[in-house]
């Protein structure tokens, strides 16, 4: 039996980044604020002490440049880690992950490798407002030659970076900031994730709930709530969002019946509908009842907490779902 | 710099100027205390310390003329004459804020007084300027824009395509760099090749100043002139404000960045008893008028709190009104 030690979201995140520029000297860490004062969100502080500002980088306020730059070392024989501090922000380097990252292998008919890793702070449940509550998770999950993977749990902020950096193509991970100071059990020998697969969080026969990112441990509450009351719900942690493991969703449903897809994106055009759409294609005679969803309001995100809350799956919303769906 | 504008300077005026930065200071002072009690949350960038910037380049515009600012946008808000009431209230999420609580200290609107944000993705809003401008020149109107930023925003690609627009164009467009000289903990000599930043707008063609933006008759005098020579000429102006913000970059910041004797030293060049000084010097004002502004102003704070503590939240059933327009094209 291996042991486990309980560990915050953070550290998790940043063992990870130590193990990589241990690992591969060709790894650098590059982001605003990443060095001098300590990482936005804390997570690579006394990094640029231990390793210099020649791996831990501090760049100007740039996303564009500095992503672009990191593709751009990733084509050249580097293993740029790229931190742009939130997702919101990285709206500003689309051109550069979408039209050269997504694209150069293919263009170049596979002459050309882009091993970048782009690392982005995410989630709503902060209270900032619409310009800094973005999920956008489908919007990467639509683009051909990115792997997108959601770090929905302890042990992936500990192991998915590591798995990332097996890759040969650009990785882009999606961290939730409002579980940076959240404390877990891993087991300690927690290390690589294999980042093709989802996984399956919580066994259960009355329903399965397939979700990632803040989902995972809303999911996971709820089920046990649900448990009390005698239904057993299976979790699924999609993790990769692109290439999704339709496998493994697949395999769940054929065995439950039953499915409800949870996320905190916007409902149209989300992951949720390309998950829906799978099943319906692939299980269709296996459901007993119509697989449902429950999504974020399509609303921007506004700035006060009761309607912040108002705007994504809750987990009593998740747990009512169920018993509806089970119960009618 | 200044002695025309100095010998001009209207006593009313110069105790309206300061009040107005009394009130800047003392807003956001109290405005951290609340945070600090979770009465506000999210994110707060305090303006302390850069008052006479905001202060000393709005009282430059007229009512016609467009703003646009930063995340860090209270003091251009107060300046702009915004009731102290509705931000507060704001930044409670009450529904009687100034964008309905939908904002929060980020967002801070109020269109009645050409005031359009509050924006809190860096260099976001320079483009918006840029058009604003360009409307005005299409509509014939004298009015201009003038737009808020930092130091760190001018490494964005938004701010380059912004200025060569505006050159290019030949807009009335008043850009204003406030160069703190931290974005959030990377000093401006990490974000950028060459720290005169003036010579940036210069660059693109575009008539660019630096002045010391910690007094506030040097920011007035080249506002002042910035104006001008934009309302004659009808093209862009730069105008870099060197100046320094006192606390932290928001509240979560440790300030790891920075030694504190740094800070000390730029306190030591704080505009607000700096101005006081110098209307007492001259007479401007007097000591008591002095303590009755200091009064009127924790009046007006206390005012302040407890509308946005009357405040209400707006309903959740509520909460998909204002993704798509409720009215209709006339
Ligand atoms: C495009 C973008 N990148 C990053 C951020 C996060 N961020 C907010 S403020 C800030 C520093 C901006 O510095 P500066 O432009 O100098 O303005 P200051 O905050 O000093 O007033 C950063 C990095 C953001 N809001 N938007």
């Amino acid at each position: 039996m291996t042991k486990n030690v309980s560990l915050t979201y953070r550290e998790a995140l940043k063992m990870a980044i130590r193990e990589a520029l241990h690992k591969d000297e060709r790894v650098f860490l590059m982001g605003e604020d990443v060095g001098r004062y300590g990482g936005a969100f804390a997570v690579s502080k006394g990094l640029l002490q231990e390793f210099g500002p020649d791996r831990i980088m501090d760049v100007p306020l740039s996303e564009s440049g500095f992503t672009g730059a990191g593709i751009g070392a990733a084509l050249a024989g580097m293993r740029p880690i790229v931190e742009v501090m939130t997702v919101n922000f990285s709206l500003l380097a689309m051109d550069q992950l979408f039209n050269n990252a997504a694209t150069l292998l293919h263009m170049s008919g596979g002459q050309l490798n882009v091993p970048v890793i782009i690392r982005m702070g995410s989630g709503i449940g902060r209270q900032l407002a619409a310009q800094h509550s973005h999920s956008w998770e489908p919007f990467f999950a639509h683009v051909p030659g990115l792997i997108v993977l959601s770090v929905g749990t302890h042990e992936d902020a500990r192991g998915m970076l590591l798995g990332a950096l097996e890759s040969l193509d650009p990785v882009i991970l999606f961290e939730y900031t409002s579980m940076l100071n959240l404390e877990k059990e891993i087991p300690e020998d927690s290390g690589v994730v294999d980042i093709s697969k989802s996984k399956v969080r919580r066994e259960g026969t009355d329903i399965s709930l397939i979700t990632y990112g803040t989902g995972v441990y809303k999911c996971l509450e709820a089920a046990e709530a649900l448990e009390k009351e005698g239904i057993k719900a299976e979790v699924i942690d999609l993790r990769v969002l692109r290439p999704l493991d339709e496998a493994t969703f697949l395999a769940s449903v054929r065995k439950t019946h039953r499915a409800l897809v949870v996320e905190d994106a916007w409902k149209s055009v989300s992951i949720s509908s390309e998950i829906v759409s799978r099943i319906m294609e692939k299980a269709f005679f296996d459901l007993d009842a119509p697989v449902e969803r429950l999504c974020g309001v399509e609303v921007p995100i506004p700035y006060p907490k009761h309607l912040e809350d108002a705007s994504v799956p809750q987990v009593s919303d998740i747990v009512e779902k169920v018993k509806k769906m089970i119960k009618p | 710099m200044g002695t025309k504008a100095n010998s001009s300077l209207d006593a009313n005026l110069g105790q309206n100027l300061l009040k107005q930065m009394i009130l800047i200071r003392r807003f956001e002072e109290r405005a951290a205390e609340e945070y600090t009690k979770s009465k506000i949350r999210g994110f707060l960038h305090l303006y302390v310390g850069e008052e006479a910037v905001a202060v000393g380049v709005v009282q430059a515009l007229n009512q016609e003329d467009y703003l646009l600012s930063t995340y860090r946008e209270h003091g251009h808000a107060l300046a702009r004459g915004m009731n102290p009431n509705v931000i507060m209230a704001e930044m409670y999420g009450k529904q009687e804020g100034c964008s309905k609580g939908r904002g929060g200290s980020m967002h801070l609107f109020d269109s009645s007084l050409n005031f359009f944000g509050g924006n809190a993705i860096v260099g976001g809003h320079l483009p918006l300027a840029v058009g604003m401008a360009l409307a005005s020149k299409k509509q014939n109107k004298k009015n201009i824009t003038s737009c808020f930023f930092g130091e760190g925003a001018a490494a964005e690609g938004e701010f380059h395509e912004s200025l060569n627009l505006a050159a290019l164009w030949e807009v009335p467009v008043l850009f204003v760099c406030e160069n703190n000289r931290y974005a959030m903990g990377t000093a401006l000599k990490y974000t950028h090749s060459m720290e005169d930043l003036e010579k940036k707008g210069e660059a693109y063609g575009i008539r660019s100043v630096a002045v010391d933006g910690m007094d506030l008759l040097a920011v007035m005098q080249a506002a002042a002139e910035a104006v001008e020579f934009i309302r004659e000429t009808g093209k862009p102006f730069f105008l870099v404000c060197k100046t320094y913000r006192f606390r932290a970059h928001s509240m979560f910041d440790a300030e790891l960045y920075r030694e504190k004797s740094e800070v000390e030293e730029w306190k030591k060049k704080d505009p607000i008893p700096k101005f006081k000084e110098y209307l007492l010097k001259e007479n401007l004002i007097s000591q008591a008028l002095v303590d009755e502004l200091e009064r009127d102003v924790e009046q007006e704070i206390e005012n302040s709190v407890a509308f946005a503590e009357n405040g209400t939240w707006e309903e959740a059933s509520n909460l998909t009104r204002f993704v798509y327009s409720e009215l209709k094209q006339p």
